[in-house]
């Protein structure tokens, strides 16, 4: 799918994952041109849509910056409308709709992920052609493919802050320790009602495995 | 309400008229094995860095048509506003026409706000406008400047993607260039250190890229004010021209004359007066 993508692709690994209190979401920072050169070692793929909203792109950067710039807006001015801050699920269907509309010409995807009065932390995925689905965990991107039995083995539900972190951490690094578009530095956002926490881990300080 | 976009009113949601029409030009072409235009990178190095008390721009001067070298003195740094300069790879027409409009657009939104234009809204602005081309206009720009809220820089993509680096080059030499920059980029460097590094840079694409070449430009830009040196750097290699070619009388020998009297017979004679007051 990367090899399609034209101009600058966020060959990704992007993650979401709900614990006790609230939601992390991460990814890595890499940004590639035709899977051979990487054009970023720093890209912020972590975009804050509203005060505890966040969503992870994937897909074309140009496109995924695009709908996010129109979605900050549309929920942006919903949320002054209805005078109260929006629900994660309005944001992941601003976005949805976005993407569905206009299938033919897009090429992004996104994780939504964060904390609302009505249901707390939740997660939503919103795929490539338009597909709204609500998870207590999910991840994306192409190097999500190499830790789908880590992500499966390893997530309880009800974890605590810490124990989420350290799962959400291992998965980014072995992700990007197997794909060749995934790299540079993991980035987590917590987000719980108190408020957003932002931590960057270097390259150098992920966790370490087998043979590295 | 001033608004950037002076010569048309935004819409909002995504506009793919020109999707559309590509694919039925394409479909047109087709049959004469002919493609759409691709964005070309046609031979430039560009580059700039953020330092302590600015931000400073480089760029190549050499313009190619093909294998040809179409303009030796090119400028690729483009004037924006007094405070944003940007420097314009890829299809020539396309970044000069790109940085002109917006450079007006911001011109007229100064004058309409009273206020400077700052770097994120020059960088906001070419996105929309990239994106919703879709790539058709091949203009790869690094866009500089100094405002209210610090020194930037930003890269902005021909598909409309951005993103805010501390250094950067870009063209067909930039490879070349960034290597120089990843090995003596530090945060916080003096002027005269920073000035140096991006001639080096682009030295570097000039010297290991074709398609590069001739002078190097910077462009300076501080708080204070701008400084467009152009050129920074002549090239080592200028050839001598005469460009006279008039030849004075007795270059060309003469060898032998021959006159031949032509006999002419008058025929008839007519006379008109004419009035010539």
């Amino acid at each position: 799918m990367d090899s399609q993508i034209k101009g600058v692709s966020t060959g990704t690994t992007i993650l979401a994952v709900t614990f006790n209190g609230g939601v992390i979401i991460g990814s890595d920072s890499r940004a590639s041109i035709g899977g051979s050169y990487v054009s970023s070692k720093t890209i912020n793929k972590l975009i804050q849509v509203h005060d505890r909203i966040f969503c992870c792109i994937a897909g074309s950067l140009a496109d995924a910056q695009a709908v996010t710039k129109a979605a900050k807006f549309q929920i942006s001015f919903h949320s002054i409308q209805m005078e109260s801050p929006p629900l994660v699920k309005a944001a992941a269907s601003v976005l949805k709709e976005l993407c569905y509309n206009n299938k033919e010409e897009l090429q992004a995807g996104f994780i939504t992920a964060g904390w609302d009065r009505k249901k707390g932390p939740q997660v939503y995925t919103v795929a490539l052609g338009g597909m709204l689905l609500s998870q207590p965990f999910t991840i994306g991107g192409s190097g999500s493919t190499y830790i789908y039995g880590y992500a499966d083995a390893k997530y309880k539900p009800d974890m605590s802050k810490e124990e989420c972190l350290q799962f959400a951490t291992n998965a980014l690094a072995l992700a990007m320790g197997r794909d060749n578009v995934s790299g540079g530095v993991a980035h987590l956002v917590v987000i719980t009602e108190e408020g957003v926490e932002h931590m960057v881990i270097p390259g150098d300080k992920l966790p370490k495995f087998h043979d590295e | 309400m001033a608004l950037s976009n002076v010569l048309e009113i935004p819409t909002s949601g995504f506009n793919f008229e020109n999707v559309a029409r590509n694919v039925a030009l394409e479909g047109l072409l087709e049959g004469g094995h002919t493609k759409t235009p691709k964005p070309m990178k046609t031979g430039t190095t560009i580059a700039g860095l953020v330092c302590k008390e600015g931000v400073v721009l480089g760029a190549d001067t050499r313009a190619t048509s093909g294998e040809v070298v179409a303009d030796k003195m090119c400028a690729k740094i483009h004037y924006i506003s007094p405070n944003i300069y940007c420097c314009g790879a890829g299809t020539a027409a396309d970044t000069e026409k790109t940085t002109d409009l917006l450079s007006s657009n911001l011109t007229i939104f100064s004058m309409d706000s009273g206020r400077n234009p700052r770097v994120v809204m020059a960088v906001n602005i070419l996105q929309d406008m990239l994106f919703r081309y879709r790539g058709q206009i091949g203009a790869s720009l690094i866009l500089g400047g100094v405002d209210c809220n610090g020194n930037h820089l930003y890269t902005v993509g021909p598909y409309g993607s951005i993103d805010n680096v501390p250094y950067l080059a870009m063209g067909s030499g930039d490879l070349a260039a960034l290597g120089i920059l990843e090995d003596r980029f530090k945060p916080n460097m003096e002027m005269e250190e920073a000035k140096e590094l991006v001639r080096d840079a682009i030295h570097s694409g000039i010297m290991s890229d074709l398609g590069s070449g001739n002078n190097i430009d910077i462009c300076v830009i501080t708080k204070q004010g701008v400084d467009y040196i152009r050129p920074y750097q002549e090239s080592e290699y200028k050839d001598k021209r005469q460009k006279r070619y008039k030849y004075g009388p007795g270059t060309t020998s003469i060898l032998t004359e021959k006159i031949i009297p032509l006999e002419l017979e008058v025929v008839q004679e007519t006379v008109q007066r004419m009035d010539t007051a």
